[in-house]
């Protein structure tokens, strides 16, 4: 798995790439916090695009970073899922409790 | 980081497959035709399709995935049924590695697929067994249970995910090791599928 920093309007897009499981969630839920807690990233865009894969571990790496934003006043926007990862999102029934884009167009306007 | 199928070395025997590599150690028995064409079917016993031994290492999880990914689909698993089954396999693996292991790298997890054939156990379609066996310290079948989802929180969600994929899943322990045993049928349109591809196969 590889993270990518970019700057966007208002904040930053996080790009993942590969899967998010076990091994590679750790990854994922310190770059996320970095950004929530340590930069105070307003807006917080996860780029799904790329992402083939993701287990419990990555979805409470997802929740971990939600409510770290909601303390922190900010938003963290995912965007680009899969059909893998939404139907992860949907047994664990989250996908109402995250901001969800299906682009990236749509995700900066909103 | 993902590990890249090209890192492992393989050597092909006559009637069975070995794959070796990252920690994984893979025995796959190539599935041969059925002689007894015409003949009306008993149920049988199932089919030995892989058998793999694996460490706890996380890095292996992906290996696994891809394995257990073309198992279900050379059984004719229809996409949405063959995601389930490798979920449920990997969230499996994970709990023993996080929980049955506590992180610890390097210990023994054994796992073997069976293909049930059709009319054997309660599934008229035919489907896939899986069985996990692990050394780690025994789980109490009371915990045995994901959270509730009305709870917003990280954790406790990967037994929810097998629960939900699978259609069978029992858990025991015997001779010092914990067993869990996972079933996903065929759905009548898989196995309609499954059996349009063994007529185009012959």
């Amino acid at each position: 798995m590889q993270i990518a920093a970019r700057l966007a309007t208002g904040g930053t897009i996080l790009d993942i790439t590969g899967d998010i499981d076990l091994a590679h969630s750790p990854a994922m839920r310190k770059a996320l916090l970095q950004e929530i807690k340590e930069k105070k990233t307003p807006k917080v865009f996860l780029n799904l695009e790329k992402v083939r894969y993701i287990d419990s571990s990555g979805i409470a790496s997802l929740v971990e970073g939600l409510k770290a934003s909601r303390d922190q006043g900010s938003r963290l926007i995912l965007y680009g899922l899969s059909k893998t990862v939404r139907e992860v999102m949907e047994l664990s029934r989250l996908q109402k409790i995250f901001e969800i884009h299906d682009s990236e167009a749509q995700a900066l306007a909103s | 980081m993902a590990l890249s199928p090209r890192r492992a070395t393989g050597t092909q025997r006559s009637s069975e497959i070995i794959i070796s590599g990252m920690g994984v150690r893979v025995r796959g028995v190539r599935l041969t035709k059925s002689k007894d064409k015409g003949r009306s079917r008993a149920p049988a016993r199932p089919e030995m399709l892989l058998k793999l031994e694996l460490h706890s290492n996380p890095e292996a999880l992906c290996l696994v995935r891809a394995t257990v990914e073309r198992a279900a689909e050379v059984l004719h698993f229809q996409d949405v049924e063959t995601r389930a089954i490798v979920r449920s396999v990997d969230e499996a693996l994970a709990n023993v590695m996080r929980h049955a292991y506590g992180g610890r790298p390097g210990l023994p997890i054994e796992m073997s697929c069976r293909r049930l054939e059709p009319g054997a156990q309660r599934s008229a379609q035919g489907g896939i067994e899986i069985l996990l066996a692990d050394k780690g310290a025994p789980v109490k079948p009371s915990t045995f249970k994901g959270r509730p989802l009305d709870q917003i929180r990280p954790g406790g969600l990967g037994l929810h995910f097998i629960r939900q994929s699978m259609d069978e899943v029992e858990f025991s322990r015997k001779k010092g090791k914990n067993l869990l045993r996972m079933v996903k049928y065929l759905s009548p349109t898989s196995q309609a599928a499954a059996s349009e591809g063994e007529q185009k196969c012959r």
